[in-house]
This record gives structure tokens, C-alpha cells and sequence, in this order.
């Protein structure tokens, strides 16, 4: 029941715009941590400041007990937190193989190629990223996060924009790595993504933490339905 | 010797005037197309070269000569975005639209040499005789500093009205600031970019005539040295910020022109190290709003 | 193995072709060659590989042209010995080349362009104003009492030499991790960053051995053609040439800029010398370049390489039809 990834306090804001507002949470080790909420919520904001990315106005980060805030994402990375991004990044003009062989410290194409076959694109793997097509992309990423070996790792949205079956894949290679101790802190929009997946679930609503606990919980939690519809009317009745 | 100082000094501000219009137009364009416009050195000479043949054959005055310098220049850039620079896509696009103005230059180089030769012209007037000078607290500054200056004046509080009074202007913001959104809401980022750097080489007929009336003498090789000055100058005022430009034009004018007093030779050098200084100090120029981080 | 047989082929070819070739126009040329060859490659093993175009490698090669100058005249050098100068010239452009890089290349990629042709006209500047480096009359080169015939043929094996060991360099960086990390910059700075790339010190390094290839190439070609001045020394179009060819050739490819040297020199060469007009040759590379940035804007390899892919592809689909 140890805590591996925990934010104390995090606040940031964008001109005139509060992303964040003290907010805390915390992943524990070997679990599948959803963090949901609606649109301009903060969540893509909260794991660039994890990452390194940005910087927060208030509040520490902190990796297995260390503190992580003002690491750059290069440090963050070699700490041992891989991300990916809502925005799919990959490196077009470098093959598929090539795009894992940066992840890795010391090249390593055998171990490269299983992570290839684990996430179901190794029949490409001489092609040039540019050439996959959107869910061959996020698996790519999601791939070359994984051959690094990181403890924790952070996924952007990974359903976004793809097929069911191709959702289906990657939450069985998900609780796969999960059941093999990996822990994973996913931001997703498809409840049922997230609550068929979750152990536990933190709910952002215009920048603070507005619920976590198990996804059974959340899903009956009135401050959610707030959050995502915004009526605040007492005669809402909590979905079943 | 503080004669010479005071006289510098007001050289330097005056001619920084001129320099700042010209680098407020490769500003412009930077901002709405994202690109450095290379030839833009080249292109005041072009314009240089158009007010020397009105003025010299054609016997008209060199500011009236504008009237017809500045719509010709436009329809130069309207050309050259439209012609070499819209069809250019792809992931390299930015290097390539940069290689692309380094060639325009080089064409309109040749052209200029193979029509007037390398013998160096200037645009004269009775207002850039010696003795054309007006007195001013003990010192002489020549009529054509002040005439050019007001001119670049004017110019730019055109661009002001243009830019913050109008509809069209207000499309130009708006695509310097999102492009896409720009699109979203109706405005034709394919025109705006066509006329935005119309515009922004047509302040070259501006600053074409003051320099050329100015530098005591031009041929198309002083190109390179007006490029180079300018791009100095808006990479140190911060690449995308029109004042910053202007601010950094005055300064570097004004320096050079005090370091000339000691070291002709060298007081060209005083524009590249005073852009070195300042982006080891400061990456993203004096007013620059861009990302600072390597992309 | 046919690839090799190719290469095989091609290094004979190159190895004896002086020998065959007695013609001294010809034998200029392909000196000439042999220098953009290797200017190009170092131009791309930086600029191709990094994505950070640098219009300032003039700065290098102008380097590598005045240390030759300088180093023969004042230590009175002369004959095959001034080619031992030639590593001098390149280490020169090395060193210069890392506190320029250390300023350049902390920012983005626009502002690094610009940064590159401010440092040329410095650099350029200095030659014209120094004392030492001749000013504006600039340096000659030892005179050399060679055999007329021949005269060329120690150049053009340098020449070859320099080309050569560049093309291998490009090759190996190619493979290395090395250069895949300076290739993963190119397409993803900052992803690369975040997975463990470290950013500066790749770049720098690619920039320095550019540097001093660069350099060996300036060299070169002042000893041969005798003389320096700093117009032509730190001269714009050098810049562009050695783009131009890397992109007609292929970006980031290893062959390209090979090709693109090959194509572009000697037309230029041959142009200059039936077109007495300079300023014609001038406006026909700007024309040359639009052309080839507008219509072939991978070059001409990687097009040329896709369109043949399509052909098998159509072939195929028509066999598969019968």
C-alpha cells in the first residue's frame, strides 16, 4: 500500500486562468489510477508539471518519497517516469525500431522488437513512424515508453480517437504490465475505459480535486455529475 | 569632439528611424507567415534602384516618386509570397520558405547588377545636397536625416491605423496570433498572408529611398549589408515583437554611429556583438515573446 | 551485394580518373568537385541530420582558407608539405566552431539561421579589416613549380581523399546512435529531450565535425586556386551552394549531397565559363534553387527513389491482374 507518485499543493496559473488549484493526489504503487474530469479540468496541465514540463506556481511533486518538481523531463524520465501524449508524439522520419532505440539507455533491438510484438505493430517495425496510421501511433508511443522500463508511467488519453477492438488491446496490455507490478496513472474521457480499468480514481473539476476513491464511488458521487454536467441542482438523482 | 558625439547621436536616431520601419516590416511578416524574409535587404535596394530610376530619367521627385515606388514594391511581395512561398508545404516548410526568400534574393541581385552594373549611385535631391542642413542647438543636421525620419514617421503611424483601425488589420492580428482560429472564424489566412507581406515590402519603397538618398552611395551588393543589419536588429529587439524591433533598430543606429567616430572600421561589428551579447544573456531578444527553449 | 559492386566501381573510377582524363579543364572540374563533395556532406552530416540549417558554414571553410594562407607564409612552407596543413585548417574550424555553437545553438531554429549569417558577415568583417589575414588584398598561395600536365593531380587525390573519408564519416554517423539521436532532434527536439537525449552536447558535435571538414575542404581549395580574398573566402553563395546541393541531392541522405556536388559543380563551373556574364550565373542558381525547392522539395534521390517505388508498385498491380 505504498504511495509511489504524490502531488502536494500543485497551483498554477495561465494569465488570468487558475489551471490548477492545490491540488493533491496520490498514486499507489502497482495500482491503475485514473484521473478524469471534464474539459479544462487541468489533468493534461497536472501531468506536465509531474513530467517536468511546466513548472507550478505552489505545491511539490514527489517519485518514491523524492522530490521531483524542478526536475527537467529528461531527469524525470531517467527517474523513472515515462509519459505519453494526448497529441501523439512520435519521431516520423526515424523507423518504428528506431523510434524505441531512443528510449532505450543502451540499445537494445531484441528487447525493442518484444516490446514491438507485445504491443501488436512489430510487422512494421522497418517503416518510417510517419507512415502508421493514428492507433499504430499511440501504440508506438506507448511502446517506446514502455522498453525504457519505467516504473510508473503516464498515459494521456491512450483511448482517444481509436477503435474498440484497438481500446480492447490496450487495456489487456495495460492490466497485463499491471499485474507485473507496473503502476499507471491513465487521463482518459471513456468512463468505461476507466472505470472497467481503475483500482482508483481522482476527479479534477477546474483545477482542484473534487472526489477520489474507488470507481464504483466515484461513479455514484453527486460532485462528479456536477463536475461533468454543471447544474448543481439538488434534484439530480445519482446515476445507478 | 562632444560636437561629433551630439551629432552621432542624432544621426543615429534619426537614420534608426528608417531602419526601424524596414525591420518592422520583416517583423510583420514573421509574425503572420512565420518566416524570415531574406531578401528583404535586397528588395530596399530594389526599391532604391526604382526611386533612382524615376528621379534620374524620368525627372520625379523622389517623395512623389513614392506614389508609385510604394504600389510596385507591394505588387513585388504580393508576387513572391503568392508565387514561391504559398506553394511550399510540408514538414520542412520553414527551411525551405527561408532558402526560397535566400534565392529570391540572389535573382534579384543578378537582375539589378545585369540592368545598372556595379557602379555605385545614390538618389540626390536639393534636399541631400551637403549644405542642405538645418541648425539645430550649435550642431548641423542634413535636411534629408529629417525629412526621412518624418517620412518613416508617418509610415509608421500608417501601419499603426492599418494594423489597430481597420478590419483588415485586425484579420493580420488575429492570424499572427492562431492561424487555424483566424480560418474558423472566416478570415482568408491565404490573402492575409499574400497582402501582409505585400505590405511588409512595400515599407521597403520607404525605407529603399532614405537609404538610398542616405548611405552615400548604393549598388546591389549593399544588400548584404542592410540584411545583415536588420536581421541583427530584430532578433535582438525579439523576433515577433514590432517595438522591440524599432527599439533595437534606434539603439544599434545610434551605436554604430558612435562607435564610428573612433573605429570606422569596425563600427559595423558593433550591431553582430551587441547581438551576441544580448542572446547569450537573453535568448529570446530584448522583447521577445516566443518560446525561449531550442525547437 | 550488387550495392557494393556499385561502390566498388565507383571508387576505381574516382581512383583513376585523373589518369584517364588528361584534360586539364576537366581535372579543375573535378577538383572542384571533389571540394563541394565533401563541403556538401559536412554541410548535411550538420544541417541534414539536425534539421538546423546553418547559412554560416561559409565562416568554416573560410577559416580553413586563411589558416592555410597564413600557416604557409609565415612559416614559409611550400609543395606537397602546405597539404600538411591541411588538419590544421580543419582543427581551426573545430575549435572555432564550438563557442559559436555554444551561442547559436541554444536557440530555436529560426533565430539559428539568422545567428549563422550574422556570424559569417562578422566573420567576414574581420578578414577585410585584419592585418594579418591581407585585409582586402587578401593572401596568395606559395607558387608551385609542378609539371603543367599533372598539376592537378595531387589536389584532385586530396581532394578525393577529403571526399571520400567524408562520405564514410556520414555513413557511420548515420548508423550510429550518435546520429540516430541527432535525426530523433531533427523530427522532435523536445520528445527527444524527455527521453534521455541530451540535446547540446549531440548538436554540438555534429556541428564541430561539420566544422572541420568544412574547414579542410577551405583549405584545400585556396591552395589550389592560388589565392584569397575575403569576398570570396566568406562568400554567401558558398552558403548556398552546399544547401542547394544537399537538398537537390536529399536531405539528411548520405548519397544526396554526393549527387547533388557532383550535378551542381561542375554545371556551375561549366556555366561560369560559358556565360561570361557572373551576374547571369547568379540569378540561374536562385532560379535553380526555386525550381528545385518548389518541384522536388525532398531532391532529387528521394524523389527520384519513391516515383520508382510507385513504378514497381503499378508493375506489380498489373501482373497480379493477368
Amino acid at each position: 500500500m505504498t504511495v509511489l507518485l504524490r502531488t502536494e499543493g500543485i497551483s498554477k496559473a495561465f494569465g488570468g486562468v487558475q489551471a490548477l488549484d492545490d491540488c493533491s493526489i496520490e498514486v499507489e504503487a502497482a495500482s491503475i489510477t485514473g484521473l478524469i474530469g471534464p474539459n479544462g479540468s487541468g489533468k493534461t496541465t497536472l501531468f506536465n508539471i509531474i513530467t517536468g514540463y511546466e513548472r507550478p506556481d505552489r505545491g511539490e511533486v514527489f517519485l518514491g518519497g523524492k522530490k521531483i518538481t524542478k526536475k527537467t523531463p529528461r531527469q524525470v524520465f531517467a527517474a523513472g517516469l515515462g509519459r505519453t501524449f494526448q497529441l501523439t508524439r512520435i519521431f516520423p522520419r526515424l523507423t518504428v525500431l528506431e523510434n524505441m532505440l531512443i528510449a532505450q539507455r543502451h540499445a537494445d533491438r531484441g528487447r525493442a522488437m518484444d516490446q514491438l510484438e507485445f504491443c501488436g505493430i512489430a510487422g512494421h517495425s522497418s517503416a518510417l513512424a510517419g507512415t502508421l496510421s493514428y492507433g499504430q501511433r499511440k501504440l508506438l508511443e506507448m511502446a517506446y515508453v514502455l522498453v525504457a522500463d519505467p516504473e510508473i508511467v503516464l498515459l494521456d488519453e491512450p483511448a482517444g480517437g481509436i477503435n474498440p477492438s484497438l481500446i480492447h488491446l490496450i487495456a489487456d496490455r495495460i492490466k497485463e504490465l499491471n499485474a507485473q507490478g507496473k503502476t499507471f496513472l491513465v487521463v482518459e474521457h471513456n468512463m468505461e475505459f476507466v472505470m472497467n480499468l481503475c483500482d482508483h480514481v481522482a476527479v479534477l473539476d477546474y483545477g482542484r480535486v473534487v472526489a477520489a476513491g474507488p470507481p464504483a464511488e466515484i461513479r455514484q458521487d453527486p460532485r462528479v455529475l456536477d463536475a461533468y454536467l454543471g447544474t448543481g441542482e439538488e434534484d439530480d438523482e445519482p446515476a445507478a | 569632439m562632444a560636437q561629433e558625439v551630439y551629432e552621432a547621436i542624432a544621426d543615429g536616431i534619426l537614420g534608426g528611424g528608417v531602419y526601424a520601419l524596414m525591420a518592422a516590416g520583416l517583423t510583420l511578416i514573421f509574425g503572420v507567415l512565420d518566416i524570415i524574409n531574406i531578401a528583404q535587404g535586397i528588395l530596399v535596394v530594389l526599391g532604391a534602384y526604382l526611386s533612382y530610376v524615376l528621379s534620374v530619367h524620368l525627372h520625379i521627385d523622389l517623395f512623389v516618386g513614392l506614389l508609385i515606388t510604394i504600389p510596385v514594391m507591394f505588387g513585388v511581395g504580393v508576387a513572391i509570397q503568392w508565387l514561391f512561398i504559398r506553394p511550399l508545404r510540408g514538414s520542412e516548410r520553414t527551411s525551405m520558405t527561408l532558402l526560397a526568400c535566400y534565392a529570391v534574393a540572389l535573382i534579384i541581385e543578378g537582375i539589378l547588377y545585369s540592368a545598372f552594373g556595379a557602379n555605385y549611385v545614390s538618389l540626390n535631391a536639393w534636399y541631400t545636397q551637403p549644405n542642405a542642413s538645418v541648425r539645430v542647438f550649435g550642431f548641423f543636421i542634413p535636411d534629408i536625416y529629417l525629412f526621412g525620419f518624418g517620412l518613416a514617421v508617418v509610415a509608421a503611424l500608417v501601419l499603426y491605423y492599418l494594423l489597430y483601425r481597420t478590419t483588415f488589420g485586425r484579420s493580420v492580428r488575429a492570424t499572427m496570433q492562431d492561424a487555424v482560429a483566424a480560418r474558423l472564424v472566416g478570415i482568408e489566412v491565404n490573402r492575409v498572408a499574400a497582402l501582409t507581406f505585400g505590405i511588409g515590402v512595400a515599407i521597403t519603397a520607404v525605407g529603399g529611398m532614405v537609404y538610398g538618398s542616405t548611405s552615400g552611395g548604393f549598388n546591389p551588393n549593399s544588400g548584404y549589408d542592410l540584411i545583415s543589419r536588420l536581421l541583427a536588429i530584430i532578433i535582438l529587439g525579439g523576433l515577433g515583437s514590432v517595438g522591440g524591433a524599432m527599439l533595437a533598430a534606434i539603439f544599434m543606429t545610434t551605436a554604430e554611429a558612435l562607435v564610428d567616430i573612433w573605429q570606422p572600421n569596425w563600427a559595423v561589428a558593433v550591431f553582430y556583438l551587441a547581438l551576441v551579447l544580448v542572446l547569450l544573456v537573453r535568448p529570446a531578444g530584448l522583447l521577445g515573446r516566443r518560446a525561449v527553449r531550442a525547437q | 551485394m550488387t550495392r557494393l559492386a556499385c561502390l566498388v566501381l565507383v571508387i576505381v573510377a574516382a581512383a583513376v580518373f585523373p589518369l584517364v582524363i588528361t584534360n586539364a579543364t576537366a581535372t579543375d572540374i573535378a577538383v572542384n568537385a571533389m571540394i563541394f563533395v565533401a563541403a556538401a556532406s559536412a554541410w548535411n552530416i550538420f544541417s541534414g541530420y539536425s534539421g538546423y540549417l546553418s547559412l554560416g558554414h561559409a565562416v568554416f571553410f573560410g577559416t580553413g582558407v586563411y589558416t592555410v594562407g597564413i600557416a604557409a607564409r609565415d612559416w614559409n612552407l611550400a609543395g606537397d608539405k602546405v597539404f600538411a596543413l591541411l588538419p590544421l585548417a580543419g582543427l581551426t574550424a573545430a575549435v572555432i566552431a564550438v563557442p559559436l555553437g555554444l551561442i547559436a545553438l541554444r536557440v530555436r531554429r529560426h533565430t539559428f539561421v539568422v545567428i549563422t549569417i550574422a556570424f559569417f558577415f562578422i566573420a567576414q568583417l574581420t578578414a577585410t579589416n585584419l592585418k594579418s589575414t591581407g585585409g582586402s588584398s587578401g593572401l596568395l598561395a606559395p607558387v608551385l613549380n609542378w609539371t603543367a600536365s599533372t598539376y592537378n593531380n595531387p589536389f584532385y587525390y586530396a581532394g578525393l581523399l577529403i571526399a571520400a573519408g567524408t562520405v564514410l564519416a556520414s555513413f557511420l554517423i548515420r548508423r550510429s546512435r550518435f546520429g540516430l539521436q541527432l535525426r530523433a532532434l531533427r523530427d522532435d527536439e523536445d520528445r527527444a529531450a524527455g527521453l534521455g537525449v541530451r540535446a547540446m552536447p549531440v548538436k554540438l558535435t555534429a556541428f564541430t565535425i561539420s566544422a572541420f571538414i568544412t574547414g579542410l575542404a577551405g583549405g584545400l581549395w585556396f591552395y589550389f586556386l592560388g589565392q584569397a580574398f575575403p569576398q570570396f573566402a566568406f562568400d554567401p553563395l558558398f552558403d548556398l551552394a552546399v544547401a542547394l546541393m544537399a537538398f537537390f541531392g536529399g536531405l539528411g541522405t548520405i548519397a544526396g549531397p554526393v549527387l547533388g556536388a557532383l550535378i551542381l559543380e561542375p554545371a556551375q563551373l561549366y556555366l561560369t565559363l560559358r556565360i561570361t556574364n557572373d551576374y547571369l550565373s547568379e540569378i540561374l542558381l536562385g532560379v535553380l534553387f526555386l525550381v528545385i525547392i518548389l518541384f522536388l522539395p525532398r531532391g532529387v534521390l528521394p524523389t527520384a527513389g519513391e516515383f520508382l517505388t510507385a513504378q514497381r508498385a503499378r508493375l506489380k498491380e498489373r501482373n497480379r491482374g493477368r
